[in-house]
């Protein structure tokens, strides 16, 4: 918590908002709109036990700002360990009961409070799984995308999923199926209509991507294409930048617990010489299909304690200001970064 | 040195087979790509040909051999998940050693910090414990890698770090590696052949 002290908070909290608005009305091809969802100042922290009852607390995400807007595609990407899927269960409100959340989200203008993510979850935000684990083994398809409605809806719902299945192209016997009958493909498909039935508006998507081939893999992309289309705000959580890039309309890039940068899709392309920050152009640089080159060092572990810029250990433009203090997050070039040396 | 399997069929059950009249061969140095369809049969494909799975139809040799069912294998399989591949209950120095001692000279290439063997597995990250994985199977007496989607969980510079690393030892060591991976950029960068495994059929 030692870093928190030393900011003025509410300070923090104008800066951050201005430069949202101004985010907001360069880069949201014209709209105007209210961010659907909106995270300021984010931290995150879970109370542990060390030894006996001495408790210390680990800090998992800090300072975190994001925002998603209704028919764009946020993708966020980042390592293994970064906060990427903390930050989707801290939105939907399933945090485990010794974690400690800082900091305002907000839906649709109206603080996003524990009674309210209960609420809208399930029904106004959807979160679409990674894997298979999430669905009950002993339990027919159809009944888990339906989930539990009143009886009076039940014929209306089971319509319903019939028209969604015909439109993913699910054959009508996989309602009945158990999910350990189903491929990867169609397990996939199964868990994007559960989020599609309850028509949400702000769908969260962890990982749904590891393991696919490119056939099932552009078929996947193609459902959240679709659902932006159509107006909703999604949130894409993944490690793979390529298969971001390819729907996407804003990549965050997520670092020890952080955001580093917001980058448009059009930043990616050559050397990357358009990215801001500098781990994200070693992220670029690292696909196999570019130049495969790896920078050295690991992101710091949850525990270490890092006055200075989180990513300094690694940079290769490091300066003394960096060691002081983390880099405001600051708006350049129509994307956002947090780097002293950007500009 | 060659590992081979030829005419390899499996199928969980008698009429559903996975894998039908499978060849492939694999010689030392090489580094093997494998492409294929979710539910082609990749991953059994490399169970059986890192011994794991044995009920299959068809021979599996190296060098015209049987690999004798007990001690050390030559031919090592590595996971995509490599947290499901490590005792939790284990501190790393443990799972690190399990097989054989690992020398010092494979932990600096893989830049395994020391105070890493001290923590217990939920405390790494899945590119860490990938490192982990890799450098106990890298053994002096492996002459085969089978990496089955080991880059899959990680990032760009993750993956580009493991393989750098694991493409230096196996020159050096002269281990014959099939990389299996639907990225074909990856597969691309890292080979000099690929075979492609269709459903049901050969290669």
């Amino acid at each position: 918590m030692g870093n928190k002290a030393e900011i003025n908070p509410e300070k923090e909290l104008n800066t951050e908002k201005e430069l949202i608005t101004g985010l907001g009305t360069t880069s949201g091809n014209m709209k105007k709109t209210e961010a659907l969802l909106k995270v300021e100042d984010l931290s995150l922290s879970f109370t542990q036990y060390e030894s006996g009852l001495r408790q210390t607390e680990l800090k998992v995400i800090s300072n975190l700002s994001i925002q998603a807007y209704k028919g764009e595609i946020l993708a966020i990407v980042g390592s293994s360990g970064s906060g990427k899927s903390l930050l989707a269960h801290s939105i939907l409100g399933i945090l485990p009961s010794n974690a400690k959340l800082d900091g305002r989200i907000e839906y649709n203008g109206a603080e996003l409070t524990q009674e309210r993510k209960e609420e809208m979850r399930g029904k106004e935000i959807a979160l679409i799984p990674q894997a298979i684990t999430y669905l009950d083994p002993l339990m027919k398809i159809s009944n888990q995308v339906i989930g539990c409605v009143e009886k009076k809806n039940e014929g209306l719902m089971k319509k319903l999923q019939r028209e969604i299945f015909q439109r993913y192209t699910l054959k009508p016997e996989v309602e009945r199926m158990f999910p350990h009958e189903l491929s990867g493909g169609m397990t996939r498909r199964v868990l994007v209509s559960t989020a599609v039935i309850s028509s949400s508006k702000l769908i969260i998507a962890d990982e749904p991507t590891p393991g696919l081939d490119e056939k099932t893999l552009n078929e996947t992309l193609s459902y959240f294409k679709d659902m932006a289309d159509k107006g909703c705000a999604v949130i894409l959580i993944t490690h793979d930048i390529e298969a971001a890039l390819k729907i996407s309309h804003k990549i965050a890039v997520f670092y020890a617990g952080t955001v580093l940068e917001v980058a448009n899709v059009e930043d990616f392309k050559n050397n990357g010489e358009n990215l801001r920050h500098p781990y994200t152009r070693a992220l670029w640089n690292a696909l196999p299909q570019n130049k495969f080159q790896a920078i050295k060092g690991h992101q710091p572990m949850q525990d270490e304690v890092i006055d200075g810029c989180i990513f300094y250990e690694r940079c290769s433009r490091k300066k003394a200001l960096c060691a002081q203090g983390l880099p405001q997050l600051k708006q350049v070039n129509g994307g956002m970064v947090r780097c002293n040396n950007a500009s | 040195m060659h590992l081979k399997g030829e005419n390899v069929s499996f199928g969980y059950k008698r009429n559903n087979l996975i894998l039908k009249d499978v060849n492939i061969s694999l010689g030392s140095g090489e580094v093997l790509g494998l492409i294929g369809d979710s539910g082609s049969g990749k991953s059994t494909l490399c169970k059986i040909l890192a011994g794991y799975e044995n009920k299959y139809q068809g021979k599996v040799t190296l060098d015209e051999k049987e690999i004798p069912p007990k001690g050390y294998n030559p031919v090592q399989l590595v996971f995509q998940h490599p947290e499901k591949a490590v005792n939790p209950k284990w501190r790393m120095n443990d799972i690190l050693n399990e097989g054989h001692f690992v020398s010092q000279d494979i932990l600096e290439a893989f830049g395994i910090k020391n105070n890493w063997l001290n923590r217990w597995p939920n405390e790494l990250s899945g590119g860490e414990l990938q490192r982990f994985a890799l450098a106990r199977a890298l053994s002096p007496k492996t002459r085969f890698l089978i990496a089955d989607e080991i880059t899959t969980m990680v990032d760009s510079i993750t993956q580009a770090q493991i393989w750098n690393i694991v493409l230096d030892i196996v020159e050096e060591l002269n281990i014959g590696v099939l990389v299996v991976s639907h990225d074909r950029n990856l597969i691309n960068r890292l080979c000099n052949d690929t075979v492609y495994l269709k459903d049901i059929n050969n290669t």
